[in-house]
Formats: C-alpha cells, sequence, structure tokens
C-alpha cells in the first residue's frame, strides 16, 4: 500500500527546500512545498480508496527496537480513524499551504518558511500513521519541534521567540506525562503496539490501566492546550497566521483528542481516567470562553476560542462519544481554520492590524473576506445545519448522558462561543471603520481556499457523517440515544449569544462599554486572562530559577562567576575576582565537598550493610 | 612464544590497543626534533594513524583473540578480561579519541601550540581508558585510572599561558587525587577482607560460604564509590567539573567529557556488578539512585544559569552522568546494557558539541557565550544544523540516539521498580530542554553576533569531527539495535 509515501512527499519537500530554497526562485520553492502537500493528499485519497478499512492495515519496515521481548516496529498502520485524519490532516494542509503562497508573499524567508511547514506536516503525517505508541511519540515531539521553529519565525519580534520557548517548555511537561505512560504501557503490557496492548486491555486491573489513562491525559493537555497546561497556545498566536491556522487551530493541537480516542480500549476499562478528561475537557471550554468574551486582538480571540473548542474535543472523548469528539476534530478544522486563514485576511487587507478596536465597517471593503468568515461563524456558533451544530450536538447529547450538569455548562458555554465570535464579527466588520489604514482584498490564490473551507463549514458536517463512519471502529462503546429537546436547548444558546452580541456591538453601542465598566473587577479580571499567566510565572518559574540561583549557583558554584547575573557591565570586574578566588579557598572548600560527600556515601552503605547484619 | 610463559601470544593480542597506543605515544616524542618543522599537521597525522590502528587492534583483540565467543576471554592470568564488554568501551574510547585528534587539527594551529606532547599525552590517556575497559583486577583498574588521569591533568592545562587553564589543571589534579586516594583504600580493605584483587575472584568469595563481614565490604565499596563517582563527576563529586570543563582547552574538555567519563563508568559497572553484586541489594539503589537523582538535579537547574556555553555543557555532563547512574542503579543487565548505550550516544552528542564550541570560540577561545552564537544559521547553515542535531539529541527528541538512550535507561530503572527515580528524572530532563533550546533560539532567530560574523570556514579535519558524531547521533536515533545488540550480548558477561 506504500503508506510511507504519505509523510515522505512532504519531507522529500523540506529537504529540497531547505537545502535549496535558498537558490531557487518563488515560484519553484511553491512548486515544491504545495506540490509535496497536494501529492500526498492525492496519495491519501488513492490510498483510501484500495483498501479495505474494516480491519487494521499495517505496514511494518523494519524492527526499530529489540530489547529482550520487546519489540517496537517503524510501523505505520491506517483504519478509519487514521483515515479521517489523513484526510483533515492533508486535505486542510493543502488548501493552507496555497493560501500561504499568498499571506507569506512579502515577507523574508519565504522559503524556509515552506520548508518548516513541509517538516511540520512529515512529522504530522508520522503522528497519524503510527501504529505504536513510539511511532507516533516520534511525531508528537516533532510537531512540536516544527511548532516551535514556525511560532518563532518573525524572530524579529521578541515575543515570538518567548512565544516558542513556552510552548516547547510547556509541551515538555505534557511529554513528561506521555513518557511516563509509555513506560508503563511497557511494564505492564510488554509492548507498545496498538495492536497487542489494546487487544490485552480488558484483562489489566483497572488501577494499571487508569494509571495509563491519566498519564496520557497529561501529555494530551499539554499538546492540546488543556487545563492547567492551555498557557502556551495564546502567545503561540505570535506566529505567521497561515501556522495559526494550520498547527495551532487544525492540526497539532487536536493530536492531544486523537491520540486519547486512538487509546479508547483502555479508556473504557478505566471510567475514572475517562471522567478526568472530561471534567478537564468542560472546565478548558468554560474558563476559555470566559476569557475570549473580553479580547481585542483578533487572533486571540480566536486562539481562546479554539482552546475552548478542543475541550468540548475532550468532553467527547471522555463521556465516551469518542467518534463525536473525532467529529469536532473535524469540523472545527474546518471552521477554525476559516476563521484564522480570514483574521489573516483581515490583518493582510490592514497590513498588520490586529486590534479590533481599529477595525469596523469592512464587510463593504473586503467582502469575501466577509462572507468566508460568517460562514465560519455560524458553523461554530452551533446554528442548525451547518458544520458546528452537527458535532456540538453529539458531544453535548453525550455529556448529558455522562452528567446533566455538564451539558447545561456545555450549553452555556455555546452561548457564550456564538457571542465572543460575533462580538469579533460585529467589531471588525460592522459599524464604522476606526483605523487608517486603506483596506484591500486579498488575492485569489488567498480566497479560493478559504471558499473551499467555506463550503465545508457549512456543509461538511452533513457531507462527512463522521460518527456513522466510525462506529465499527469504536466497538464495545455504547451510543447515546437523540434527544429533540436538548438540540433545541443548545441551539438557542447560539442564537442568544448572537442576539446579544448585536445588541451589545452594532445595535446600542455604548452597552458594552457601560457593562464592563458596571462590572469593572470581573472585567480587569477575564480581561487579563485570570492573570494566570502571572499567577504561573510567580508560583512556578521565579521559585525554581531563584531557587537554582540562591542554592545552586550561590551555594556550589562559586569558582568562574557566571556574568550572566549581574550582566555584561560586571564582566570586566570579575575577571580579576574570578583569579583572586582561584588560588586561595577554593581547592580548599572543594576539597571540604568531596570529603562531606565521602561520609555521606559511606555513612548510607555502611548504615545500611550493618542494618542487614543485624536483621 | 616469547620470553616468559606468563606472557603468551594470545595475551599480547589482547593488549594490542594499549601497546600500539602506548608506542606510538612514545614515537611521537621522539620524533618532536625530527617533524617540527616540516609539516605542522604530522602530529595529528601520526596520533590519527595511531588510533586507527588501535582501533582495528580493539577489533582484532575481540575476533581473533578468541574472544568473540560468549565466554570470558582473560588476559595475563586474568587480569583482564577482553570480552565485548571491554571492547565496546575500548572502541568508545579510542573514537572520542580520534575525533578529538580531528577536531584539534585547527584548535592547535589557532592557538600556535602544535606540539608532540599535545597527541603524546591525549593517546598515552587513551590506553590507560582501554586498560580500564578490559581491567578484571582491581590493581590494573588503578593504574589505567592514573595513567588516563595523569595525562588528562596535564591536557587540561595544555595552554600554559592561559589562566584558566592552569587554574583547570590544578584542580583537577589536587581533587582527582584526592579523590583517587579513596579509591585506594577501598582496594586495600578489599585486599584484607578477601585476600584477593582479582573480581571474579572477589565475586567468588563473597558468594561463598565465608563471606566477610558485610559492614567491612560495604566500606570498601564507598570507598571505590567515591573515587569513581568523582571521575564520571556524579554528585557529591562534581564539583571539579564546571571549572575544569570550562577552563581546559575546549577540544580537551570534550575529551575529558566523554572518554575518561565512558572509561571510569565501564569500572563501575566491572566492579558493582561483578564483585560487589552479591551483596550490594540492600544499598546499590539508595546509593546510586541518590547520586543520580543528586546529579540530575544540579546538573540541570544549574545549566539553566549559566552563559558561558562550555561551562552549560560541563553541568549538562553532570546530569548526564545522573542519567547513566540510573542505569546502574537499576542493578541489572538491561541497566547495563542501557548504560553502555547511553555512553555511546553521549559521546557523540557531546563531542560534537564541544567541537561545535571550539569552531565558533576563535582564537584564545574569546567567544564562549549564549549569545556568541547568534545568528549562526545565517553564517553556517551547515554548522549550525550539526549543532541541532547534537542539542536535540541532548534534549532527548525521538530519532536521536539521546532519545534512545534516555529510554532504555529509564526503561530499566521502571523494570527494577525504581518508580520514584523515573518520575522524577524525567521530570528534571524536561527541565533540560530549556538551556539547550536557548542556544538553537539564538542561532536562529537572532541576527549574527561579532563571534558568527567572524567564524572562519569548516576545516576538512573540523568538518569530519562534527559529520561523524552527526551521523551517529542520528545512526543511533533511527538503528539502536545494532548497538543494543552488542551491549546486551556483552551486558551479560559482566558478572
Amino acid at each position: 500500500m506504500q503508506l510511507w509515501l504519505i509523510p515522505l512527499l512532504p519531507l522529500a519537500g523540506f529537504l529540497i527546500n531547505g537545502v535549496f530554497g535558498r537558490r531557487y526562485s518563488k515560484s519553484l520553492v511553491n512548486a515544491v512545498a504545495i506540490g509535496s502537500v497536494v501529492l500526498s493528499f492525492a496519495w491519501v485519497v488513492k490510498t483510501l480508496l484500495g483498501v479495505d478499512l474494516n480491519t487494521a492495515h499495517t505496514e511494518h519496515y523494519f524492527t526499530w527496537i529489540q530489547s529482550g521481548t520487546l519489540s517496537i516496529g517503524a510501523d505505520f498502520a491506517v483504519d478509519r480513524l487514521t483515515a479521517v485524519m489523513l484526510l483533515v490532516v492533508t486535505g486542510i494542509g493543502s488548501l493552507i499551504h496555497i493560501y500561504a503562497i499568498g499571506y507569506m508573499a512579502h515577507e523574508g524567508g519565504y522559503y524556509r518558511f515552506f520548508a518548516y511547514l513541509n517538516l511540520f506536516m512529515f512529522f504530522m503525517l508520522v503522528l497519524v500513521l503510527g501504529a505504536n505508541y513510539l511511532v507516533l511519540f516520534v511525531g508528537w515531539e516533532g510537531v512540536g519541534l516544527c511548532s516551535y521553529l514556525l511560532i518563532g519565525f518573525y524572530f524579529d519580534k521578541k515575543i515570538a521567540t518567548n512565544a516558542g520557548n513556552k510552548a516547547f517548555i510547556v509541551n515538555r511537561i505534557g511529554d513528561f506525562g506521555f513518557s511516563l505512560a509509555m513506560f508503563y504501557i511497557v511494564r505492564n503490557f510488554g509492548s507498545l503496539d496498538f495492536g497487542t496492548v489494546f487487544g490485552q486491555a480488558a484483562g489489566k486491573s483497572e488501577a494499571v490501566l487508569t494509571t495509563i489513562g491519566l498519564l496520557l491525559l497529561v501529555g494530551a493537555c499539554g499538546k492540546s492546550a488543556q487545563l492547567p497546561l492551555y498557557v502556551w497556545l495564546p502567545d503561540a498566536m505570535a506566529g505567521p497566521t497561515p501556522v495559526s491556522a494550520l498547527i495551532h487551530a487544525a492540526t497539532m493541537v487536536t493530536a492531544g483528542v486523537y491520540m486519547c480516542a486512538r487509546s479508547f480500549p483502555i479508556y473504557v476499562h478505566a471510567p475514572d481516567a475517562m471522567s478526568a478528561i472530561a471534567i478537564v475537557g468542560i472546565a478548558t471550554a468554560f474558563f476559555a470562553a470566559t476569557i475570549g468574551l473580553a479580547q481585542n486582538d483578533i487572533k486571540k480571540v480566536f486562539a481562546y476560542s479554539t482552546v475552548s473548542q478542543l475541550g468540548y474535543m475532550f468532553v467527547g472523548v471522555g463521556c465516551g462519544a469518542f467518534s463525536a469528539g473525532i467529529y469536532h476534530l473535524m469540523t472545527h478544522a474546518f471552521f477554525k481554520a476559516l476563521l484564522f486563514l480570514g483574521s489573516g485576511s483581515v490583518i493582510h487587507a490592514l497590513s498588520g492590524e490586529q486590534d479590533m478596536r481599529n477595525m469596523g465597517g469592512l464587510r463593504k471593503k473586503i467582502k469575501w473576506t466577509f462572507l468566508v468568515m460568517m460562514c465560519a461563524a455560524v458553523a461554530i456558533a452551533g446554528i442548525p445545519p451547518f458544520s458546528g451544530f452537527f458535532s456540538k450536538d453529539a458531544i453535548l447529547l453525550a455529556a448529558y448522558a455522562h452528567a446533566p450538569w455538564m451539558y447545561w455548562l456545555g450549553t452555556l458555554t455555546a452561548g457564550m462561543t456564538a457571542f465572543y465570535v460575533f462580538r469579533a464579527m460585529f467589531m471588525t466588520f460592522f459599524g464604522d471603520y476606526r483605523g487608517h489604514q486603506h483596506p484591500h482584498e486579498s488575492g485569489p490564490v488567498m480566497l479560493i481556499p478559504l471558499a473551499i473551507l467555506a463550503v465545508l463549514s457549512l456543509a461538511g458536517g452533513y457531507l462527512f457523517k463522521v460518527p456513522e463512519f466510525l462506529r465499527p471502529f469504536f466497538v464495545g462503546v455504547e451510543e447515546v440515544p437523540e434527544n429533540f429537546n436538548l438540540m433545541i436547548y443548545s441551539s438557542l444558546a447560539g442564537v442568544a449569544g448572537i442576539a446579544l452580541a448585536w445588541l451589545m456591538y452594532v445595535a446600542k453601542l455604548g452597552m458594552a462599554d457601560s457593562f464592563a465598566g458596571s462590572m469593572k473587577g470581573l472585567y480587569t479580571l477575564v480581561y487579563n486572562k485570570y492573570f494566570v499567566d502571572e499567577i504561573y510565572d510567580a508560583a512556578v518559574v521565579k521559585p525554581l530559577v531563584g531557587g537554582s540561583r540562591l542554592v545552586l549557583w550561590k551555594g556550589m558554584d562559586a569558582g568562574f562567576i557566571d556574568g550572566m547575573v549581574n550582566g555584561a557591565g560586571a564582566r570586566a570586574r570579575n575577571l580579576g575576582s574570578v583569579l583572586r578566588l582561584m588560588q586561595s579557598g577554593n581547592i580548599r572548600s572543594y576539597a571540604t565537598w568531596v570529603l562531606l560527600g565521602s561520609l555521606g556515601v559511606i555513612a548510607v552503605i555502611v548504615g545500611i550493610a550493618s542494618a542487614g547484619g543485624i536483621r | 612464544m616469547l620470553v616468559n610463559s606468563f606472557v603468551s601470544t594470545p595475551d599480547l593480542i589482547r593488549f594490542l590497543p594499549e601497546i600500539i597506543l602506548t608506542i606510538m605515544g612514545t614515537f611521537l616524542m621522539v620524533m618532536d626534533p625530527i617533524l617540527q618543522r616540516r609539516s605542522s599537521y604530522a602530529f595529528g597525522h601520526l596520533s590519527l594513524l595511531a588510533l586507527v590502528g588501535a582501533l582495528g587492534g580493539s577489533v582484532y583483540a575481540y575476533t581473533e583473540g578468541g574472544c568473540s565467543v560468549p565466554q570470558s576471554c582473560p588476559a595475563f592470568g586474568g587480569m583482564l578480561m577482553v570480552d565485548g564488554f571491554a571492547t565496546f568501551f575500548r572502541v568508545l574510547v579510542i573514537v572520542v579519541g580520534i575525533l578529538t585528534v580531528l577536531s584539534s587539527y585547527r584548535f592547535l594551529q589557532r592557538e600556535d601550540a602544535e606540539t608532540s606532547e599535545y597527541h603524546a599525552l591525549l593517546l598515552f590517556s587513551i590506553a590507560g581508558q582501554c586498560l580500564m575497559a578490559a581491567s578484571n583486577d582491581l590493581i590494573m583498574v588503578f593504574i589505567g585510572i592514573e595513567i588516563s588521569s595523569i595525562a588528562s591533568y596535564v591536557m587540561a592545562g595544555y595552554l600554559r599561558d592561559d589562566k584558566r587553564a592552569n587554574e583547570a589543571a590544578l584542580k583537577y589534579f589536587l581533587l582527582g587525587s584526592f579523590a583517587t586516594a579513596f579509591f585506594l583504600y577501598g582496594v586495600a580493605l578489599i585486599y584484607g577482607a578477601t585476600g584477593s584483587i582479582n573480581l571474579s575472584t572477589v565475586r567468588g568469595i563473597l558468594m561463598g560460604p565465608d563471606v566477610p563481614s558485610s559492614v567491612f565490604i560495604g566500606l570498601a565499596a564507598a570507598l571505590m564509590f567515591v573515587g569513581l563517582a568523582f571521575k564520571v563527576s556524579a554528585s557529591p563529586f562534581q564539583i571539579w567539573a564546571p571549572d575544569v570543563y570550562q577552563g581546559a582547552p575546549t577540544p580537551v574538555a570534550a575529551f575529558l567529557s566523554a572518554g575518561p567519563k565512558a572509561a571510569a563508568f565501564a569500572v563501575f559497572l566491572r566492579i558493582f556488578m561483578t564483585a560487589f553484586e552479591p551483596m550490594s541489594a540492600s544499598w546499590q539503589p539508595w546509593l546510586f539512585g541518590i547520586s543520580a537523582l543528586l546529579s540530575m538535579v544540579i546538573g540541570n537547574f544549574a545549566a539553566l544559569l549559566q552563559s558561558n556555553v562550555k561551562r552549560m555543557l560541563a553541568y549538562s555532563s553532570i546530569a548526564h552522568a545522573g542519567y547513566v547512574m540510573v542505569a546502574l542503579t537499576a542493578r541489572s543487565e538491561i541497566g547495563t546494557s542501557a548504560a553502555m548505550f547511553y555512553l555511546a550516544a553521549y559521546a557523540f552528542m557531546n563531542v560534537g558539541a564541544f567541537a561545535v564550541v571550539s569552531h565558533l570560540s576563535g582564537k584564545g577561545e574569546r567567544y564562549q557565550t549564549v549569545d556568541d552564537f547568534a545568528g549562526l544559521a545565517q553564517k553556517q547553515p551547515l554548522t549550525a544544523a550539526l549543532l541541532t542535531i547534537f542539542m536535540l539529541s541532548l534534549i532527548g527528541v525521538p530519532l536521536t540516539g539521546g532519545f534512545f538512550g534516555k529510554f532504555y535507561i529509564f526503561k530499566a530503572a521502571l523494570e527494577s521498580h525504581l518508580v520514584w527515580l523515573t518520575v522524577l528524572g524525567l521530570l528534571t530532563s524536561a527541565v533540560a530542554a530549556y538551556y539547550y533550546l536557548r542556544i538553537l533560539v539564538m542561532m536562529y532567530m537572532h541576527e549574527p553576533s561579532k563571534a558568527s560574523s567572524e567564524v572562519e570556514p569548516l576545516s576538512l579535519g573540523l568538518g569530519t569531527a562534527l559529520m561523524i558524531p552527526a551521523i551517529g547521533t542520528l545512526f543511533l536515533g533511527i538503528f539502536p539495535n545494532w548497538v543494543l545488540d552488542f551491549a546486551v550480548k556483552s551486558a551479560t558477561l559482566v558478572k
């Protein structure tokens, strides 16, 4: 079946553009970058048409590790779940690549951007195709790396590099959970193969499965920006907009959802772990939505919206509606990619302006952008019969069956979602223009992908019935009956949100300000994102760095004085002190350390040995 | 047959690498007056030749000396054990030596310090490390340590006029001698307790009916631990490493952080898995586990604060010693093979990283700070790409040797039920990403610094010294089985 060709094509694109791109013309770089991804998409379609998806089709390339009884292969596999993911990744990926031609046309480092983007596609496809946890982890780490490179792409912006660092480091915490989960799986199952592990899952104790499930959840929280590890995603929007759309909305951030859905045979036997997923999901969905209510940067609104929508997907997975989670993953990829790309088109039209307070009235100036974004907005607001309605409804139904309070909180969140999205739409496109630029519509190379995504956002839920498609895959998972009343409530919440946004931002313009003024404390809290970044900084980062400095640097490392602390000015002065310190007490104090250490070692061994002797 | 019935031809074959290295080292010093005027590279070429010869000698000793069958293959009446384990470490330290020579060509020329001593000392040091890898006898271990150490003390202070190098050498020497003395006391105690210094014999006695006092053996083990932990710069005996690595010439620092460390770990494994294994079950997890944890914490957290890259790499090497200590804590064959694999991966990535630092730092090693790496990717994309591979491997990103090294180590730890150590170890290694990443950020996301603007083109020697580790790092990440198979097979021999 040549599955390896799917990721290899973008990898080839990366290598060609990475090595020779500097000398190539822009059109050649385009041809390589877009060609490789589109071909990969074509190969996915061809593969899926020619394979029987009812059984997993695995390809073994070589044995990667053979150590004792543990054998891990470089294996790819395709099944129904993979099929959905492959189509989303390569399909949306192709559209965004095409869009990026127009968006990045005037940026420096053009070839580098597309090389990284292709490398990202490679790792994302490895992640999706991997037939065991280790191959998945390769992709998992790889996409993180590319995300980091692309967030920091505008490296003249200090914010961008900081955001890249933050993303990478927060993700390391998630990876820590994932690695531990892998070790536990190896220890308990003797394998990392999906087939083997899932086949044995039913026979293991619930405690083991719950532990593994929770550790995997830690990993998923990092990658998919869930509480408490969501903080990197809003900052990640410092990267170019196509990156926000592709990596930080449509594909990479959904990897955690994919991984949890992939591990469903473990989760169905670990109800506590599933409840944890659902609670993390609903809490994130609600929490991020409240922050989205008060943001003024158009990309920040959609960033918090992404965090919130990812929370919905986790609710789906955690409530046992795995297929609903994946369904929402797909529809979200459509409408959120469109929202980001559309906002990119707005930003492009206004030569880099992102603050919605300096927009307004753009619907006449950039009509096409307005129209396509409207399609995405009604989809995300959950208005029937557009795509978001179907998937969100499926999740909320499952939430109701799991715990009614989750349904109500989810419905409230749906209302808030509709509110903040339409708030953004109204602030951007309605009223009078408040900025000073001369808006210009984007070219067809950007508008055509937008148009395709608009069609998918409107009709995607109806065209691709993911839950039905995945039903044979998620065997042993109970289905939730349809409930017409609940459907009505959640749709009404969406309509109410839109209406409120209309009232506050179009009909009665002063209302929003007076509202914010009357609840000043709450507004400040939400506007500043609950000060979570500041709290993390004070509670984790400062003590960690300060503690290391105090204990390790001052206490143990006084040899050469490191210039970092006092800055460059202190360096010259320190050179003198280095020489002064050199002969004097230093070696003696080091020798004292060695002596104390030796006494400690002797005490440990002799202490334990003599205790053993007595026993 | 030769002069003495004690020395047979197989003995000599099994001793081939040490013989070649010692003869060539002596030869280099003799040739000094003759070659000095001819070519500035002659010493380097000769020492490269010696190392390649020794590499061949090690492999020959293993295959032709009758040692390839998985059984003991003693030489000199059991004082040496030239098995797969010994060969693994011999090859490892010789490869480190080759990389050191390759990266030293340009360095020595730049510092105007091309002499035969540098290379002779290097060869002697490696001869000592080969001996350490193969010794099965505490006196042989001690001699190996001393040959290796004395040569490396001098190498650390090789740039005579550099005050930092002087300081480094002095500290290294004084503290090193101090620590070796502990080791020697341990040897004496073992001899007193068991009447033997042969590791296999000691093992037999400890397993036999007349077991000496466990406190006495424990004391001996503790003293040896001190000496060896110092050599591998594991906590609480890591204190010297940052000063020495920062002060020593960069190619020497690269060598010190890989070669002697690997050989000392070989001895560590040999002594603790062979001789003390019957009695160490009660204290080894505690002693090694605490040392491992302290090393990882001190190494990783202190590295966060460094602005000097050499010093940062020194702290990182303490942390990496901590990871290997985790493997030793596991006290199992899997642990032994994981340690072997990790040391191979570590040697590649660390020597490679130091080689880039040496390349960038320029004459007099002026540029050593993280900021000096700014914009290197624009000026020399290849160098930056290679350093990226090393850094990713040091972080432990998949598809690199560093990832699989950590994977095996923590897997071994978990299989020995060391949950606390696995969890804490993984947490500290998550922290580590930050300081390696800083260099990548500098290289790729900043405008070129003075250092990267002035950096000279990669020389052939240094280019090779960067390519080999880079390929090795990726190879160990993509096809780990080749090395792992051998390590697993050899690990069973250490008993």
